[in-house]
């Protein structure tokens, strides 16, 4: 029983951009049909980031490649064409997948390359 | 005490030294750090004894598992010294790690470099094997002495790890 309860996954409801959303512990989004560009602002916001047209063609990038259910990983986004390693820790300084993926409004990449 | 009250015990970086030069062993410390990059956390890398064979240009695409004294690769240590056992289970390793998206150890430094990790040679080391910093990756960021990389690693939420 109380390993049970241990498992529990929390899930809360905020309201952000005026939208009431749904996330997970950590502040990803658990349904992508609630983002809109307006939460993803708000979410970069949170994350002290202010999005440039750059950051969007990231975010976009990865929005895409969840869409087609490629595994996300750091060396992947390098690799990618849209941006390469440094620059994506220059948008996003921070932990940059964890952070461009939350913005996205896509699950936190469970990868450690 | 205090201090570790006020940051709540995060790890703000991680300063990790690499004395060996076996695969596993490196890319052990190759993960680590850029693991720490992906989570925020700041990265420095001390490349000393055979661990400088991880940052030297001509030897660096060559490294090998060790298959003598390694009760985990599960094969009688004579036979792990037989020529070629070590060739066959590196090419061996190296096809799985393909399978799993691992970069290799010159992709590898490369990313480390682009990521913001920092790359210390050691002094002492470089002296002993008659290393020179031209023979060495371009992205080392210095010739260091022990005693500079402790400086370097000043600062609450630093963690130190020899590998």
């Amino acid at each position: 029983m109380k390993q049970l309860l241990n498992i529990k996954i929390t899930i809360m409801e905020k309201i952000i951009a005026g939208k009431n959303i749904t996330v997970n512990e950590e502040g990803y989004l658990t349904d992508f049909n609630q983002w809109d560009e307006k939460v993803g602002e708000a979410l970069a916001t949170e994350s002290d980031i202010s999005l440039s047209p750059r950051h969007w063609e990231v975010v976009k990038y990865l929005q895409n490649e969840q869409k087609s259910q490629v595994p996300l990983s750091i060396r992947r986004v390098g690799k990618s064409g849209i941006v390469d390693i440094k620059e994506f820790y220059q948008l996003f300084p921070t932990a940059p997948l964890k952070t461009a993926t939350k913005i996205a409004g896509i699950p936190k990449p469970a990868s450690c390359i | 005490m205090k201090i570790m009250k006020e940051n709540k015990g995060a790890i703000k970086k991680m300063m990790i030294i690499l004395s060996k030069g076996t695969l596993e062993n490196v890319y052990a410390a190759f993960v680590l750090a850029n693991g720490a990059r992906m989570e925020g956390i700041e990265a420095e890398m001390f490349f000393t004894f055979f661990g400088l064979e991880a940052v030297h240009k001509k030897k660096l695409e060559h490294l090998h598992i060790a298959t003598v004294g390694n009760p985990a690769m599960h094969m009688p240590t004579m036979l792990g010294g037989l020529p070629g056992m070590e060739a066959l289970a590196t090419s061996m390793m190296k096809k799985e790690m393909e399978k799993i998206d691992m970069p290799d150890v010159l992709e590898f430094l490369e990313i480390l470099s682009a990521s913001g990790v920092k790359l210390w040679a050691c002094k002492l080391a470089m002296d002993m094997f008659h290393y020179k910093k031209e023979d060495m990756y371009e992205g080392i960021d210095d010739v260091i002495t022990v005693g500079d990389f402790y400086k370097q690693s000043e600062g609450e939420g630093v963690h130190m790890l020899f590998i």
